[in-house]
């Protein structure tokens, strides 16, 4: 069966941003004072386990990045091969059991008969009760007394077969560095259960464990159950988590990449310039900065929709229309945000161009594009970077409030903030439905969580001078009383 | 100082006509007042007729920025942008775009004073709670105290504000029963109501502010100043309320102040989930209804705020520290 590629422009953009930072990756590795910086990140346990985290994440995003047509089967030869007007992706596939197992409407976690009474026919007698879900639990025959004992062995099976799994590739780990050390493997092994390595790989091994074996549970238990429950439309509410990943990197990484641009261009050239031109873009970032957020994105948003509406021509399927839509809404994040970081980078430059080495390139005359390009520009990207690793989490947290408003994603469209959107109706009914809102929130928290301990350690091992945010145990440098 | 003062205003209104610009170009690159009319008459048949009427009720029958078929300056007075910006500046916002709605004017001087009600207690128990959280962690500072509430702080911001609203709901309002779920009345009875927002949006960013705040509170701690009142021998509650408390107050008045306008404008979300009558949940219902009118309003009312806050914040400098002058 074939298919076609369809490179959404959010994935184009996406998978673009992965190169740079492949590329990072490769620079920071040749340059000696990065790659010490960078160390000092990795040191750190909670960064490493963020990152492992972080990580799994952008794994799963990235396999929502991946999206097609499939082929439709031709009816006569002669004809022009047809596409599927869906668009699946990598990670639609890999799921495809749970958006084929559609019940007929809300289910809790794990459960083999409806939330909602019905009348059901129990041998030609109607009477009220649980109907059984068409396919949550449909395996069993007497699910009153199998149902505990399947749940718990499904659920361990997949957790000892995760754990496995993550075994495997710590001892790969082991082997390679073992390799690299030119120790012995159960040499490397006790130093890594010891945590005497120099990196913490052991805290970064029980972090995949972990991961590993959550996984490994849903696993086991999808396929046979909905592990979340199911929403109203009776759809799983694991996937639908799984694909609001997607959205959050999208949102976070892509708006705090629209906003470098003018943040570094402006920023720098209105500290180096000065004088009028300083002035100018002081009065540009104010003006945007002393308008309340939401407003202008939402004035933006509802401009981008007109636009979306008058030219339907340009976007085919309802996803590239839902995929335009978050993308623009990044751009409009980025030409609306790029305030903060701008008065950041003119204050540093301002300092910078005094300073001895900027003096003597003038005096040689080299001119001021280059200047800023060559002297002034490496010597503020750590401002950059922490304030880009900063961003991703508070724009996570922003995309569910804007969405929660109206102004945020398509509705169609997986994402946190209309999973929240939703629960405020479904926790106010009688039985509450309360795992839709649990399944996101800890999603959110967790991903959120990992991006702010990583950012943490970012700000640290880049800017030693800046405030201490984390809290170390030690000595209290108090007074003898 | 008053020479500062009145340059600062002067460049207020200069960010305010920019402001005014931006969202008017903005509006109207979406709409044309002929969309505006159509929306807000609504009704499958409209003649042109209607639309004329609306048009010249609102004030929106002449050109939008540049009016040629008049002389002179007439060709920048004689538009919908001037007339509109001029009636801002006075503080006259006029009516409403939708049919129902009234005079704007009303509105917003009701609606603050119900804003108000949220936004002050906010403000003033935020600072107290964040200033009393970070302070207890810095004087338990390296110790298990300090370390596990920085974590709890980093937990409490990671999570988004919507979720405290909906478990904060849920909890208090359906299980518990102490409040109720929405709503709002005046009085006394307003307690009743404002309390549980008042407390969520308070939780919300207890986190961010606390772990700020003992940043500040550290920096101060390690000065040699510090040492000196140590060395004379007094107690580490001394040291830390009159001391560093004192001298971290520039940082703290900023960023405390540089929310003020938010607390205003930023209990948008609270207002709108509790049903609260206030300026947020104006704005919402104006984004909803495209009210060009309250929508543009509300954004020159936000950005006024805002600056005024940070003229005043310049003041607090003088107030909290004398070697800070002005010039």
């Amino acid at each position: 069966m074939g298919f076609k590629l369809v490179m959404l422009w959010t994935d184009l953009v996406l998978w673009l941003l992965m190169a740079g930072l492949g590329l990072y990756v490769w620079l920071a590795r040749r340059s000696a004072p990065l790659r010490g910086k960078w160390k000092h990140v990795f040191r750190d346990a909670a960064s490493t386990c963020s990152a492992v985290v972080l990580g799994t994440f952008l794994l799963v995003a990235l396999a929502d990045s991946l999206h097609f047509r499939r082929a439709l089967p031709a009816t006569t030869p002669q004809e022009q091969q047809a596409y599927d007007p869906r668009v699946e992706s990598l990670l639609d596939v890999l799921m495809a059991r749970q958006i084929a197992m559609r019940e007929p409407s809300y289910s809790q976690p794990l459960a083999y008969a409806g939330f909602v009474m019905e009348s059901i026919d129990n041998q030609g007698r109607p009477e009220r009760g649980f109907p059984r879900l068409p396919h949550g639990g449909a395996h069993l025959k007497d699910p009153a007394s199998e149902w505990g004992a399947d749940v718990l062995q499904r659920g361990v099976g997949g957790a000892a077969l995760g754990a496995v799994a993550a075994l495997l590739v710590a001892a790969v780990g082991v082997a390679w560095g073992a390799r690299r050390q030119r120790l012995p493997f159960a040499t490397m092994a006790g130093l890594l259960w010891r945590d005497q390595t120099e990196l913490p790989w052991r805290a970064a091994a029980i972090t995949l464990l972990l991961i590993a074996v959550l996984a490994g549970a849903c696993a086991g238990w999808s396929g046979y159950y909905h592990v979340f429950g199911t929403d109203r439309t009776g759809n799983d509410v694991l996937y639908q988590s799984v694909k609001s990943v997607r959205t959050a990197f999208v949102i976070g990484s892509l708006a705090t990449v629209a906003t470098l641009p003018f943040a570094i261009g402006l920023g720098v050239a209105a500290g180096y310039f000065k004088g009028w031109v300083d002035e100018v873009i002081q009065y540009l970032y104010t003006t945007l900065s002393s308008v309340p957020n939401v407003l202008l994105i939402a004035a933006c948003v509802l401009m981008v929709q007109v636009f979306i509406d008058k030219n339907p021509q340009l976007f085919p399927t309802g996803a590239e229309r839902s995929d335009i839509r978050i993308l623009l809404l990044c751009v409009i994040l980025g030409v609306t945000g790029w305030a903060s970081l701008a008065r950041l980078l003119r204050a540093e430059t301002l300092k910078l161009r005094e300073l001895d080495f900027v003096q003597a390139a003038t005096a040689f005359g080299v001119g001021p594009l280059r200047i800023m390009a060559r002297h002034i520009l490496p010597n503020v990207m750590h401002l950059v970077l922490i304030t880009t690793v900063l961003e991703f989490s508070s724009l996570i947290l922003y995309e569910a409030v804007l969405s929660y408003v109206g102004v945020g994603v398509e509705p169609s469209m997986n994402s946190f903030g209309g999973m929240i959107n939703l629960a405020r109706d479904e926790l106010s009914r009688e039985p509450a439905v309360w795992w839709s809102v649990s399944a996101a929130f800890s999603f959110m928290v967790t991903l959120v969580l990992a991006a702010n301990l990583f950012a943490d350690g970012v700000r640290e091992a880049f800017d030693p001078r800046g405030r201490a945010f984390r809290a170390r145990l030690g000595t209290r440098n108090r007074a003898v009383v | 100082m008053l020479n500062y003062i009145i340059r600062r205003i002067g460049y207020g209104v200069l960010i305010l006509l920019g402001v005014n610009l931006l969202t008017f170009t903005l509006f109207f690159t979406v709409n044309t007042p002929d969309d505006m009319a159509r929306i807000n008459i609504g009704g499958q048949r409209i003649t042109q007729e209607q639309i004329q009427k609306w048009k010249i009720e609102r004030g929106y029958d002449k050109p939008l920025y540049w009016n040629a078929e008049q002389p002179g300056t007439r060709q920048l007075t004689e538009t919908v942008f001037w007339d509109r910006s001029v009636s801002l500046f006075s503080l006259d916002f006029g009516r409403a775009d939708s049919e129902s709605a009234g005079d704007i004017g009303q509105q917003v001087a009701r609606r603050m004073a119900v804003s108000l009600q949220l936004a002050v207690p906010l403000f003033l128990l935020q600072v107290l709670a964040s200033t009393a959280f970070s302070l207890l962690l810095v004087f338990f500072r390296h110790s298990r105290i300090d370390f596990w509430g920085v974590v709890l702080c980093v937990l409490m911001l990671s999570i988004s504000s919507l979720f405290y609203i909906i478990f904060g709901q849920y909890l208090f309002s359906k299980v518990l029963r102490l409040v109720p779920i929405s709503g709002y009345a005046g009085g006394l009875d307003a307690v009743r109501f404002l309390i549980l927002p008042v407390l969520l949006s308070l939780l919300s960013r207890l986190g961010t502010e606390a772990r700020l705040y003992r940043a500040m509170f550290l920096e101060e701690v390690g000065k040699d100043y510090v040492r000196t009142a140590r060395a004379k021998g007094l107690s580490e509650q001394v040291v830390l309320m009159r001391h560093v408390l004192r001298n971290a107050l520039i940082p703290i008045v900023t960023s405390a102040g540089s929310y003020l306008p938010y607390v205003f404008l930023g209990s948008l979300v609270f207002e709108s989930f509790f049903g609260i009558p206030g300026l947020g949940a104006y704005v919402i219902e104006a984004i909803g209804s495209q009210d060009f009118a309250v929508v543009r309003t509300m954004v020159f009312l936000g950005s006024l705020l805002y600056i005024a806050t940070f003229v005043l914040i310049d003041i607090a400098y003088t107030w909290v520290d004398p070697r800070v002058r002005l010039a």
